[in-house]
């Protein structure tokens, strides 16, 4: 397999390690921004995140560190994910977003219906019928079960008040 | 004095019996058993997750029958990891990757069947000799934790997860970050000592703090379907129908292996209690059968005690990772840790006192172990071939559905829609975590322990004005810090070792 036809680990090491020291730096940060000291009447607030943003630094730290010592060695053989692999992740991530943003608008029954029918028509290649038919059912069976059964209210949209819920 | 005390527990026992086997409490159990199965089966729904994702639903029911729902959910996922390893190699959860070594190499010699007898027997094996241990020694453990300060409290804490780091598989360091990263997120918001708020920048939203049900939902959830979408999986599997004749003749079989059982539930006891979890525990004992058998050549090419071995071990720890949280409240996986989740939700304060103050409760929930198991091992032998055609449902329906079902179950945790987006993100934590190898499960316990620990930790602080020497000052407090900076250390001597023999 060429270098370039894969996401290398080495790149993905870092890029996570360094999430994690900029995540550290925020608890560190704040910590020190309510008190980490020893108050008037027993730890501070700080107290405990700032030792926590300590050793949460100090092992990014030692990760980029030992990626960067290996960096010359290792020649980026080493995958993170094959391009078409993290291809297929992110025609699963991407409609999965896609899927919470349209809940916002449309509501979840509506939602999981054209998510699911979709899926299988784009990735399966099912017919229309067959995966407007699976979509409805799963979204019918959740309408049961949450606000019918369980009177759990989940977030309905226009649709859901056209049929009058 | 000892008999004594048996019986008193052996009376409890029947009073759990009592509460366990009323009609509702059998129907919840056996509605956990089919999904935990029906959980356990599938990609991207585990233990951990299924448990969260239906925990809401038990916000109205009474706790008795939550708990034994859910437990039972847990059961049966245990049990259902095993048919997908076996019938279709691919470990429907972590702790039955182990199995797949032998059992699916079995399969493809036409002895699915007995495979899948030994799996589930060995699993029931586990759970019964875990439960017998819970039975007994948690009221003693709990009685003694009475005497627990919040110094000695501490310490147990940092045991836990002074443990992860020595026996983790993964990358000491790793584990570490892991682990403090979930400390952190713990940490936000409302500070519940002095009401600060914490790490919020301003944003109001994160006033509650992470909660860690999304947190599981979306790294176990979300995260295993990104990695499943990605070794773009043809379910591909072997008939399992499992008649009378299999299963009594594998029983026939199985007592010949009584060493290899025993060695796999005091392994998975021991990893259990201690919070390794049923994972690493399967494959300790796997390893272990190997090593011993006389016959190690015919480990990975069907040899039965490679199936006992595993799933013995996993069931016996996943039984067993309960005894620390009910008595100490303190989970032994991350299961367990959902469950304590729950306890907390219903009022609950898991801990030596749930001994005495809620007897019922316990007591159910023990009862219902030993009933759950049993109803567990009748279901899975007769029900196989279902859950099999099920993983015969193409992965491009499956997935979606698994996806919307997540996003429910976080959505319905505090009927908040930025939850489900908070699941998203750390759905892909999940993944590239996975990737890696840093590890889920200290950053899950963490997550829930956080607070816990942290005002242990404060406490204690408190107690001795800032001075670190009280976590050494008592002889219980100090040889369980010492235990837990062993255990801390346990990598570095490791490492020196390797170093010193160049």
């Amino acid at each position: 397999m060429k270098t370039n036809s894969h996401l290398q680990m080495r790149w993905m090491e870092l890029l996570v390690a360094a999430c994690f020291m900029g995540v550290s730096l925020l608890v560190i940060t704040d910590s020190i921004r309510v008190g980490k000291a020893w108050g008037a009447d027993g730890p501070e607030p700080g107290y405990f995140p700032f030792y926590i943003g300590c050793l949460l630094f100090g092992g990014a730290a030692w990760v980029i560190l030992q990626t960067l010592r290996g960096w010359k060695q290792d020649d980026g053989e080493e995958s993170f994910a094959q391009n078409h692999e993290f291809r297929l992740m992110l025609l699963m991530l991407i409609p999965s977003a896609a899927f919470t943003v349209s809940i916002y608008v449309v509501g979840i029954y509506l939602a999981s219906l054209i998510f699911i029918a979709a899926f299988m028509v784009w990735q399966g290649k099912y017919s229309y019928l067959k995966s407007i038919a699976v979509g409805t059912g799963i979204s019918a069976a959740l309408f049961a079960l949450f606000e019918i059964w369980f009177t759990l209210p989940l977030p309905k949209g226009w649709i859901e008040t056209w049929l009058g819920f | 004095m000892v008999g004594l005390l048996i019986m008193d527990e052996i009376n409890n026992l029947f009073q759990g019996f009592a509460v366990a086997m009323t009609l509702p409490n059998i129907g919840f159990m056996l509605v956990g058993i089919f999904l935990g199965v029906l959980i356990g089966v599938l990609p991207g729904l585990g233990g951990a997750n299924g448990v969260a994702i239906l925990l809401p639903l038990t916000f109205g029911m009474s706790p008795t029958s939550a708990i034994i729902m859910l437990s039972c959910i847990y059961w049966g996922a245990l049990f259902g990891g095993a048919i997908t390893s076996i019938l279709f190699n691919i470990p429907g959860e972590p702790w039955s990757v182990a199995t797949t070594f032998d059992g699916y190499p079995m399969a493809q010699k036409g002895k699915a069947a007995q495979a899948l007898t030994a799996a589930f027997t060995s699993s029931f094996v586990g759970a019964l000799v875990a439960v017998l241990m819970v039975t007994f020694l948690a009221p003693l453990v709990a009685k003694f934790a009475l005497n627990f300060g919040p110094p000695e409290f501490f310490a147990v804490q940092l045991l836990t997860f002074a443990s992860f780091i020595g026996m983790s598989k993964e990358p000491p360091v790793k584990t570490l970050m892991a682990m403090m990263l979930g400390f952190a997120l713990a940490a936000v918001g409302l500070d519940s000592v002095t009401g600060t708020l914490r790490m919020t920048y301003g944003q109001e939203s994160l006033l509650k703090g992470f909660d860690f049900l999304i947190a599981v939902i979306g790294l176990f959830g979300i995260g295993e379907i990104l990695l499943t979408m990605e070794e773009g999986l043809a379910f591909k599997g072997h008939k399992g129908r499992i008649s009378l004749k299999d299963v009594l003749e594998t029983w026939k079989e199985l007592p010949k292996y009584w060493a290899t059982s025993l060695r796999a539930c005091l392994i998975g006891c021991w990893m259990g209690v201690t919070p390794g979890g049923a994972t690493p525990a399967s494959f300790m004992s796997y390893g272990t059968a190997k090593r011993i058998s006389k016959h190690p050549e015919n480990f990975g090419k069907g040899a039965i005690e490679g199936v006992i071995a595993p799933e013995t071990a996993a069931h016996a720890a996943g039984t067993s990772a309960l005894l620390p949280m009910l008595t100490l409240g303190i989970p032994g996986s991350p299961t367990a840790a959902v469950l304590l989740g729950g306890l907390l939700i219903w009022g609950l304060q898991p801990g030596p006192l749930l001994f005495t103050e809620q007897k019922d409760f316990v007591w159910g929930l023990i009862a219902s172990m030993y009933l759950g198991n049993i109803v567990g091992l009748i279901v899975v032998l007769t029900t196989v071939p279902w859950w099999a055609a099920i993983l015969r449902i193409p992965f491009s329906i499956i997935a979606p559905v698994i996806v919307v079902i997540c996003a429910v179950g976080a959505y319905t945790v505090h009927n908040s829609m930025l939850d489900v987006v908070m699941m998203l993100v750390f759905g892909l934590m999940g993944y590239a975590f996975k990737k890696l190898k840093y590890p889920l499960a200290p950053l899950v316990l963490a997550l829930v322990l956080g607070d816990m620990a942290e005002t242990s930790f404060r406490q204690s602080m408190l107690i001795s004005k800032g001075s670190l020497e009280i976590f050494v000052s008592t002889p219980l407090a100090g040889s369980i810090t010492v235990l837990a900076l062993i255990m801390l250390m346990w990598p570095v001597l490791g490492f020196l070792k390797k170093f010193s023999r160049g």
